[in-house]
């Protein structure tokens, strides 16, 4: 079996969970809705021996509807093959359910992308910010959050610069 | 003594307006166990500047005498935005960048990156950029590793080792200042090949590192440890995960290999030249910190053995691809080629264009499975940037299986686990 054969089965046993499936530069992509998001994961783990789940991360498509996606790459340790099941959620709505009751791994992973990209994980049992401090506003990693910078000091605006420095003049 | 909110406060630095201490608390309830708002139980805060924590990890603990009854890890410290600068750099010039988020493996980083770039762009890498770029590796895994084992042993009491440790890794950064010009950050490896050829000099001090010094500074190393009592005691049956744990929670690299399952991407994923070369995987059965230990040792001899091979059939050639649309031309071109000036000017202002679309790359990196995913949007920029860093998922995994065993076998297995902040937090 191929894993090519294992997403049409995977395919056929979810006809409306899986809504498209990809291939890019040999990687499959297969687009699940949300609200099936649980049931695809544990036949994945379960049935087709994704084993693994080695990354969660978030992508932000502004501009784009719908807006947010969420990636979760899977790995068969048995066929040694990777897939990537990538679940998308609209900009007014943005959750997706936790999977972790499927891949206990997924915990700090998830945290992350809550606190990347303000995406709420539905029944995380530990739902904190977890690289970002625990009373930041924003998300950062969304793509209308401004990325900060600090203007070059040089000798024509040394004191304008040095002025709206943040550590304390003397 | 129950404990009271002023006491939670102080203990878990959570201190801001009344609204989110309250959130915090609640959240704490379902985190920690109900017997540590009697006072049965007692919370300790250790880190972030704990030396045994390897950067600025902080640990919340939940103790029943010595016994740890809960362990939440709390990262952040170090968290310097690498993902988001990236998206504002175009694709080389965010390379730098990756050196810095693991600073022990800073050019197994650039490798990732380059293979990342590399599969989005279709772009082909010449065979003596290859057996460079395994050298590299395996070199920057013995670095890393003699740092793992100089920080881990060194918390469990014993300094010589750190200061062998110390000294031998000193060679490979002396191996990469001349390759690269730096030490530590060397950006060496870019993306269809290396930044330049290896300098004359650099062979006959490889040579004389793997096959007269290190292997005997190796063995040196297993007649400290191997039969050290006191080492032995704290490390064997220490920190015991078993395989599906290790699969279920994401755990890759030596703490998967040390519970018996046979998983090396080099091997499974084969990238640059390891296909050609032959090596074996180490593996341990029982799971603990000794056996965790014990893989990392070995790899350090097979990563040896690596370069041996390496070095033996390295091809000549050129070390960076020619194809000009990414790779820009050398310096004694510019001075007669219309087009090489151009090419040299449309990449360093504008940078290459990548095609629509995603990938996901990963490699063996010292700690486990480093891999990036990587959005191209069609322009000269990537859209998104995500690296799946091996030590986030160690730092979690401390929560897990810690519980149960005393707190100074905590330190144990917080060395064994073999993690950087720099390369969690990103």
């Amino acid at each position: 079996m191929t894993l090519r054969e294992t997403i049409e089965q995977l395919r056929t046993a979810h006809p409306d969970a899986i809504t498209d499936v990809r291939e890019f530069r040999g990687e499959w992509t297969v687009v699940v809705d949300r609200d099936h998001l649980v049931e695809v994961m544990t036949a994945c783990r379960d049935e087709h021996d994704f084993t693994m789940l080695t990354d969660v991360c978030g992508v932000d498509y502004h501009t784009e509807t719908p807006r947010f996606a969420v990636n979760y790459h899977l790995y068969s340790m048995l066929n040694k093959w990777p897939l990537r099941v990538k679940v998308y959620a609209p900009e007014d709505d943005p959750r997706v359910p936790t999977v972790i009751g499927v891949y206990p791994g997924a915990n700090f992973a998830e945290r992350e992308v809550y606190d990347m990209f303000g995406i709420t994980i539905e029944g995380h049992p530990d739902p904190r910010r977890i690289l970002m401090p625990h009373d930041w506003t924003g998300h950062p990693l969304r793509k209308d959050y401004p990325l900060g910078y600090e203007e070059v000091q040089f000798t024509f605006n040394y004191h304008r610069v040095q002025a709206k420095k943040p550590h304390p003049q003397e | 003594m129950p404990l009271t909110r002023e006491d939670l406060t102080t203990v878990t630095g959570i201190e801001s307006d009344q609204q989110t201490l309250e959130v915090s608390l609640d959240q704490l309830k379902n985190l920690v166990s109900p017997r540590a708002f009697t006072g049965e139980t007692m919370l300790l805060n250790m880190g972030p500047q704990h030396p045994s924590t390897h950067g600025v990890l902080r640990l919340l603990l939940e103790l029943d005498g010595e016994t740890i009854v809960t362990c939440l890890p709390d990262v952040g410290y170090l968290h310097t935005g690498i993902e988001k600068n990236m998206e504002a750099k175009t694709y080389e010039k965010a390379l730098v960048m990756t050196d810095r988020i693991d600073y022990l493996n800073n050019l197994g980083n650039n490798l990732v990156y380059s293979l990342a770039i590399e599969k989005l762009v279709e772009l082909d890498v010449p065979p003596r950029a290859q057996f460079i770029r395994v050298i590299i590796a395996e070199l920057q895994r013995i670095a890393s590793h003699l740092v793992w084992m100089a920080t881990h042993v060194l918390d469990m009491g014993a300094t010589s080792v750190m200061l062998y440790a110390f000294r031998d890794r000193e060679y490979i950064l002396d191996m990469f200042e001349m390759v690269s010009g730096q030490r530590l950050m060397g950006s060496y490896i870019r993306p269809g090949g290396v930044w330049r050829d290896l300098v004359p000099e650099f062979m006959p001090a490889l040579h004389e590192f793997v096959y007269n010094y290190m292997p005997y500074k190796l063995d040196d190393y297993e007649r400290l440890l191997n039969n050290n009592p006191f080492w032995l005691d704290r490390t064997k049956g220490i920190g015991v995960i078993t395989a599906e744990e290790a699969q279920a929670w994401g755990l890759t690299g030596a703490p998967l290999r040390a519970t018996g399952i046979n998983f090396d991407l080099r091997k499974a994923e084969p990238y640059a030249a390891y296909p050609e070369l032959e090596f074996d995987v180490p593996l341990a059965y029982n799971g603990d910190v000794f056996d965790r230990y014990y893989v990392r040792i070995q790899e350090m001899r097979e990563a040896l053995r690596i370069i041996r091979q390496a070095m033996e059939v390295l091809p000549g050639g050129p070390f960076r691809s020619d194809n000009r649309k990414f790779v820009p031309p050398p310096r004694s071109e510019l001075g007669h080629s219309m087009e090489a000036v151009i090419h040299h000017f449309k990449l360093w202002t504008e940078g290459f264009h990548a095609p629509k679309g995603e990938v996901y790359v990963r490699v063996e990196s010292p700690r486990g499975e480093l891999g990036v995913y990587l959005v191209g949007d069609g322009g000269p920029k990537p859209y998104r940037v995500h690296w799946r860093t091996p030590s986030f998922y160690n730092v979690q995994a401390i929560g897990r299986f810690s519980p149960g065993y005393m707190l100074a076998d905590l330190i144990g297995i917080i060395g064994s686990l073999d993690f950087t902040l720099g390369d969690c937090d990103r």
